[in-house]
């Protein structure tokens, strides 16, 4: 990546519509999810001093490049991050208030598993500035969250969130659904639980197959069996609509439902394509430098991720300037997961010149909606986001 | 030059897997025409895909010297036929070229009945027949029995059979011998004007076309002009050679001799198998009879999977016919598939066979589709034109009726299975001709029409019996039926590739088969999909294809945006494999799923 340079730019970049955030990635897990595709490795001894040598500088190095930003938020994912010391995540937090003026709504999160051990570290995060906790619980019986592969209980994550809300204002919990062998009903009767223990916020994920994952390979072997078929998983997806909002969490996003006021700002950096840093292994990043935007890239491999950090002076590994086209597909793919869409005249203004969109046929099926200067899905639409996309940018 | 007493023409007729090949190699090693060490097995098939199916499917011939117990020296000329019916007319003319015939049959299993198709042929040549009872050294072999059934099922005395094994070397002299003593020799004048039958002809990359000729009357010699009198062409003779069975050069051809040559002839298409040769000068006045050009009976599709290879598929098509020329193509264009050809064959082999060798030899992936047969349209101001795409099917309203080709299909099974096939055969609006009894194997013979053959019938026939009936056909003619085109509709607009022929009262059952297959097989969309099976304007079968309900990243975070977006540029990519019609995207794996119709 080129150094920030000095050109007069007066005009504000597109990124500024959607903020500035950072992520950090901590790679490591106590054991490996079926079905989980993230960069996430398992390993006994972990250095965690050396780990902060590292993020410390990379902080540093990007602090450089962005000078006089304002940070929205500053999100820790993982991996597992809660089994990061607090002492660490206190030093990086600290280290980040020093690099950057912070927003006046400025949210710091840190993913956690349900366990009762990582429940002990929460009041160290909380002293370290972490203001919001975001808890992978999946599910809440213990038939399902063995068959997902989790090493923690019903009982024991739902303990953990007892603590987690004692301690935080803000709790946000995950669940999976759409899982092996799940009725409609059942599904109803799970979330309505979950909807009265629901703090502020609630991620709800249908599962999904993904390729280099356990549940991958035993999907390709044909057995994975008793996951539901695209019309259960289309009643499934409308039945957690109805109830979420009914309770007063309406989906703000695709997968993501939260009380008014309570939506993950630093999640939205993203779905607003606004510019955001990756630091860690295998975590991504948007930055534009100089009037052009980067695509970041770094080492997946942890070992490898620090070797670079500690020798080259960046833990990146790749930037690569997005074409036109590029933005605009991202904008697209990533704005229209928002309830609210995205804004048309900065859709007009990325849109490649030479492009023809043709939303019309999308408007009149009713899978697209255009209200207060905004194109946005439908709840006919959102559930078919993938087909949309298809049909406008015409793949 | 060998005089006409010490020549033997013959072939050999024989089902596949009965030891045609195996018999041939002995005769060929027997006599040392090739030394041992060069002996491949199989010597005569030289095409991989006919070693592969043990299937002979262009003539193949050599010259064998022998030196016979008499102490006399021989000159024995097999040519090695094609073993199936497609090339009926080819191996009717390879049977005009020979005097003899061997008739192979395997002691272990019986007459078959292409067996049957060939020694007809034979018989009708004026053919002297030797039968030969192959495989005695296996202990399931039953020569008494066989030879029973020749007598019955044939009507040809088998007291004298030649016992065999072919594989183990029994009996090749006994064979070798009958050849010279039990075989006429050809009839011939050296003294008159050239006639020579054009047996076969391929082309080689060396030498360009290569005719093969048995001469009637007369002798050819290199450099002599000579004509072609079906064609009236010109040609000097650059090489003559007979085949041992490489070439080897020959100064002159003389009557009853079997042989090759060379003429700077440009293309197989330019020669016509049953042609008769004579000098430019001096000819003979009457050409040979009984000639006639090959005409496509099965037609169907081939476009590139993928629509680049075009140009590719496009070469090798021209190549494929320059050694081929019964074997006709024409461009066509698909809604459905894009550009391709409209190829004719001589049967379902040939298309397989040729289709094969396209994806082998020339590495394209190809869409075939649904084969269909010359359909013959009375139309109503009197013209008559012929069918060979049912997406060319006019107007009914402008068609007086349809004719469609009909065959004579003889069938031999185990009489357990016997039930199964009469039902197949009559399903297929088959009419029974024949049953008899040989042994516990009965003998069906079937009136059916071709299109309902073409379409899966022999797969169909190998599954009810388990691989053990034998089948042959030949076409006889044409005939009125109640034959309607069905047209399949994908939300309300027809797919050229899919609409057939069929008959009226079959077209419910096939149309209601293929929507519901296409039902599973075409991706959902945003809307709902009606898919229809027509006839004129009448839905004859429907379904209905739900509209999409279901399709998003349920996690989308920093981390997905490249991923993601990769991923709607590799669709946009691969949308070139999917076919359009109106706003329905039909993938290219649905089009030959459907086409692969199994019931």
């Amino acid at each position: 990546m080129p150094s920030a340079s000095l050109l007069p730019v007066a005009l504000p970049e597109d990124w500024e519509n959607g903020g500035f955030a950072l992520y950090i990635h901590w790679p490591f897990c106590q054991a490996k999810c079926p079905y989980c595709d993230f960069n996430s490795h398992v390993t006994a001894n972990i250095d965690q001093a050396r780990w902060q040598r590292a993020y410390l500088a990379e902080i540093d190095r990007v602090a450089g490049l962005t000078p006089g930003r304002v940070l929205r938020s500053v999100f820790f994912g993982g991996g597992t991050p809660s089994l990061m010391h607090p002492d660490l995540v206190a030093a990086i937090i600290e280290r980040i208030r020093r690099s950057w003026p912070t927003s006046n709504s400025f949210e710091v999160t840190l993913e956690a598993n349900p366990t009762s051990v990582e429940a002990g570290r929460f009041a160290g995060y909380r002293d370290a500035g972490v203001n919001r906790i975001s808890m992978g619980i999946q599910a809440l019986n213990d038939h399902d969250l063995k068959a997902l592969g989790r090493l923690h209980s019903a009982a024991e994550a739902l303990k953990a969130f007892e603590t987690a809300r004692s301690l935080f204002d803000r709790v946000s919990f995950d669940l999976i659904y759409a899982r092996q062998d799940q009725s409609l009903s059942a599904w109803r009767e799970e979330l309505t639980r979950a909807l009265s223990l629901a703090v502020d916020h609630l991620s709800l994920y249908q599962l999904t197959i993904e390729d280099g994952t356990a549940f991958g390979a035993r999907a390709a072997a044909g057995k994975l069996r008793g996951l539901p078929d695209e019309d259960l998983a289309a009643d499934l997806y409308e039945a957690t609509q109805e109830l979420c909002e009914n309770a007063g969490f309406p989906a703000y996003e695709v997968s993501n439902h939260a009380k008014t006021g309570a939506q993950s700002l630093h999640n939205r950096v993203y779905w607003e394509y606004g510019d955001y840093a990756g630091i860690g292994p295998g975590a991504h990043g948007r930055l534009t430098l100089g009037g052009i935007r980067y695509a970041t890239d770094t080492p997946h491999l942890p070992g490898a991720w620090l070797e670079r950090a500690e020798t080259q002076g960046s833990g990146e590994l790749s930037s690569e300037a997005l074409t036109s086209e590029d933005q605009f597909s991202e904008f697209l793919l990533m704005g229209l997961r928002l309830r609210e869409g995205v804004v048309l005249a900065r859709l007009d203004s990325l849109k490649p010149v030479e492009f023809e969109m043709n939303y019309n046929g999308l408007i009149e099926s009713g899978h697209l909606e255009i209200e207060a200067g905004r194109l946005r899905t439908s709840a006919l639409g959102r559930p078919v986001l993938n087909a949309v996309l298809r049909e406008i940018l015409g793949a | 030059m060998t005089e006409l007493d010490h020549i033997r023409n013959f072939s050999i007729v024989a089902h596949i897997d009965h030891g045609k090949s195996t018999l041939a190699d002995r005769l060929i090693q027997e006599t040392k025409t090739v030394a041992d060490r060069d002996m491949k097995a199989q010597l005569l098939d030289s095409m991989d895909i006919e070693r592969e199916r043990g299937i002979t499917i262009k003539a193949n011939t050599v010259r064998i010297d022998y030196v016979a117990q008499n102490g006399e020296k021989y000159v024995l000329n097999l040519i090695d036929t094609p073993g199936h019916v497609d090339f009926a007319y080819e191996v009717s003319r390879s049977m005009r070229a020979v005097e003899g015939s061997l008739l192979v049959v395997d002691s272990t299993q019986g007459v078959e009945a292409q067996t049957l198709a060939n020694v007809y042929q034979a018989i009708d040549a004026d053919h002297e027949i030797v039968p030969i009872l192959n495989k005695i050294d296996l202990p399931a072999s039953e020569c008494d029995r066989v030879a029973e059934q020749i007598e019955d099922v044939i009507g040809i005395d088998a007291s004298n059979a030649i016992r065999v094994s072919a594989k183990a070397g029994i009996g090749i002299v006994d064979t070798l011998e009958a050849i010279v003593h039990r075989l006429p020799a050809p009839k011939g004048d050296r003294n008159a004007p050239l006639k020579a039958m054009l047996v076969d002809s391929w082309y080689d990359s060396y030498l360009g076309v290569v005719v093969m000729i048995r001469v009637m009357d007369g002798v050819i010699r290199k450099g002599d002009r000579i004509k072609m009198m079906q064609t009236g062409a010109v040609y000097g003779v650059d090489t003559l050679a007979v085949l041992k069975p490489q070439m080897v050069a020959i100064a002159e051809l003389g009557p009853g001799e079997i042989g090759v040559f060379t003429a700077s002839i440009k293309q197989v298409r330019d020669t016509k198998v049953g042609d008769t040769i004579t000098h430019e000068k001096k000819g003979c006045e009457k050409p040979l009879p009984g000639f006639k050009p090959s005409i496509p009976v099965v037609f169907c599709g081939l476009f590139p999977v993928d629509a680049n290879d075009f140009d590719d598929l496009r070469d090798a098509i021209e190549k494929l016919a320059l050694n081929d020329a019964s074997f006709t193509y024409e461009m066509e264009t698909s809604a459905a598939l894009g550009f391709g050809f409209r190829c004719g064959f001589l049967g379902l082999l040939h298309l397989e066979v040729i289709r094969d060798r396209l994806e082998r030899e020339y590495d394209i992936d190809l869409i075939t589709t649904a084969p269909s047969v010359v359909y013959h349209l009375y139309m109503k101001d009197g013209e008559l034109r012929e069918l060979h795409n049912p997406a060319d099917m006019p107007d009914l309203t402008y068609v007086s009726h349809i004719e469609e080709p009909r065959i004579k299909a003889t069938i031999l099974v185990p009489d357990e299975y016997l039930g199964d096939v009469l039902k197949l055969c009559q399903d297929r609006r088959g009419i029974q001709l024949d049953l008899t009894y040989a042994g516990s194997r009965a003998m069906v013979v079937y009136d059916l029409p071709l299109n309902e053959v073409v379409f899966d019938f022999y797969d169909r026939l190998k599954s009810v019996t388990k691989g053990y009936a034998s089948f042959d056909y030949q076409l006889t003619g044409y005939r009125e039926d109640n034959l309607v085109k069905m047209s399949i509709l994908v939300n309300d607009e027809p797919v050229d590739a899919l609409s057939m022929m069929v008959h009226r009262e079959r077209a419910e059952m096939r149309g209601r088969a293929m929507v519901e297959k296409l039902k599973d097989l075409i991706p959902r969309h945003m809307f709902k999909i009606p898919i229809q099976a027509a006839i004129g304007g009448k839905v004859i079968a429907r379904e209905t294809l739900s509209a999409l309900r279901k399709d998003v990243t349920a996690k989308c975070y920093g981390g997905d945006a490249t991923r993601k977006r990769k991923l709607l540029d590799k669709q946009k990519a691969g949308k070139k494999k999917m076919r359009q019609f109106g706003k329905v995207e039909i993938p290219q794996e649905a089009f030959i799923s459907a086409l692969k119709m199994d019931g």
